[in-house]
């Protein structure tokens, strides 16, 4: 079956960041978003750690370990970065000053309810700043296979497993599609030209809708 | 005013048994590591201090540092967001055989409530947690249509703080993200104990700079050549470090 890598994922949720955006991107994949903004377009990276408008990564051996991410990863700056404690970070997050963070997800549900840090109650928990993060960006957004693994909808009328935010994703990009969340609804806005209605469907965990034509999702060989 | 002390082991003299602890820094960003082992110093000589409440974002990583405290079996307990990290099998190993507790806190509500701690002000309402596992047993109110937790105050007997540059009244600065916790802890202790890379006179750093004000500062050691905890770990280099 057709679908996108990571990396086409991640381009394009990358399309709908606006030049100057103050973005926030989850650990792990949500991280790729960075390598795949168009060009002249420069969104500034805020990491919760203490830093706004990070760069790349130093090449190796030029890391400084006091200039890392929330990943614990060395990056560097760029010109016009900004240093702060972390009150003034999650200030940052939760008083809405971050137009987009983009996140991963395990499962997200037709009411906007998100579950990305625990599989349950197995081993040792770990939060971080993703319960944080779900709250006060302008747009949440969400970066996934369409599938799990053993091919389950992640996309679903209600999470099972424990949640990190209630109500609070507005898009989710998929390894299929693009879908926005409105009203409690999965509305389906773009798909693979090669791909179905009802095979969608059929991928998915909660009732598709659409109130107009759904555009093709093309993206290129990355 | 001169709050300079004469050395590691002076600095960390007086930390009790039982009190709680916090400690800047995230990952090896701002982890003021001398300080830490100073202490482990002192537990291996005295015995003491034991059944400390730590608070970090973290719980140790490798054999170092936070890790070293608990490995000693100084730590009783740790408020923390996130406990993993590159091996956090100390922590791990010590949670699984119940001899340390947990208290998982959301990044942004633990610095919150360090902040808060540290500003007088005993509880406040976050969006952050709302619905979730973490808001059990936790008042909850709408404002404006909205849910929201309230989250208490989180305060410390003792913060151990890495700074870059500290003048002899406690004023402070930081290098780069290593800046993270620590102005907040340093708010919220009654004793915040800051090693730092250089310390000056009164005067030597230029009063609009400053980050983190002399009044929230305690006792101050001067540690010229700190070593990065990351750098360490990376190396596998385990308490107590070979000189």
């Amino acid at each position: 079956m057709d679908k996108l890598s990571n990396n086409q994922i991640a381009w394009r949720a990358a399309q709908d960041i606006a030049d100057g955006a103050y973005v926030n991107l989850g650990i792990g994949f949500p991280e790729k978003v960075a390598q795949y903004q168009p060009p002249g377009r420069h969104a500034i990276f805020h990491t919760e750690n203490g830093i706004l408008n990070f760069g790349e990564a130093p090449a190796p051996g030029e890391e400084d370990w006091d200039l890392i991410n929330a990943g614990k990863k060395a990056v560097t700056l760029r010109p016009g970065a900004a240093f702060f404690h972390h009150a003034d970070s999650f200030a940052m997050v939760r008083g809405g000053h971050l137009d987009v963070a983009i996140l991963g997800a395990y499962e997200v549900a037709e009411n906007g309810d998100l579950a990305n840090w625990s599989t349950g109650p197995k081993g040792v928990p770990a939060v971080g700043g993703a319960m944080d993060l779900v709250h006060g960006a302008k747009r949440v957004a969400i970066i996934t296979d369409h599938v799990t693994k053993d091919g389950q909808p992640k996309l679903l009328r209600r999470c099972t497993l424990p949640l990190t935010g209630v109500g609070c994703v507005t898009r989710v990009y998929t390894s299929l599609a693009v879908i926005d969340i409105a009203d409690g609804r999965f509305m389906l806005r773009e798909k693979l030209p090669s791909l179905g209605l009802e095979a969608i469907q059929r991928l998915t965990g909660a009732e598709l809708h659409r109130d107009g034509p759904v555009a093709d999702l093309i993206v290129p060989e990355l | 005013m001169d709050k300079r002390v004469t050395g590691l082991a002076e600095a960390v003299a007086d930390i009790e048994d039982g009190v709680t602890v916090m400690i800047g820094g995230f990952g090896g960003a701002g982890s003021p590591i001398e300080l830490i082992h100073a202490l482990l110093d002192r537990h291996r000589a005295t015995g003491h201090p034991r059944d400390l409440t730590l608070v970090n974002n973290n719980a140790g990583n490798g054999h170092l540092g936070l890790a070293a405290l608990i490995e000693a079996g100084m730590v009783r307990k740790i408020i923390c967001s996130f406990p993993r990290s590159a091996d956090a099998s100390v922590f791990n190993a010590a949670y699984r055989d119940g001899s340390v507790e947990l208290e998982l806190v959301p990044q942004g509500t633990l610095a919150e409530r360090i902040r808060a701690g540290g500003a007088g002000i005993p509880a406040f309402y976050t969006p952050t947690s709302v619905g979730t596992d973490l808001a059990r047993g936790k008042p909850v109110a709408e404002f404006d249509g909205r849910r929201y937790v309230q989250e208490r105050w989180l305060k410390a007997d003792v913060a151990l703080v890495k700074a870059e540059l500290a003048d002899t009244q406690g004023n402070l600065t930081y290098r780069m993200a290593a800046r993270n916790f620590s102005p907040l802890m340093c708010m919220a202790a009654t004793q915040t104990i800051v090693q730092a890379r250089r310390i000056l006179a009164a005067g030597g750093i230029d009063p609009e700079v400053v980050v983190t004000p002399g009044i929230f500062v305690q006792k101050i050691v001067e540690v010229a050549s700190p070593v990065q905890e990351e750098d360490l770990a990376r190396a596998g280099a385990a308490y107590p470090l070979e000189a």
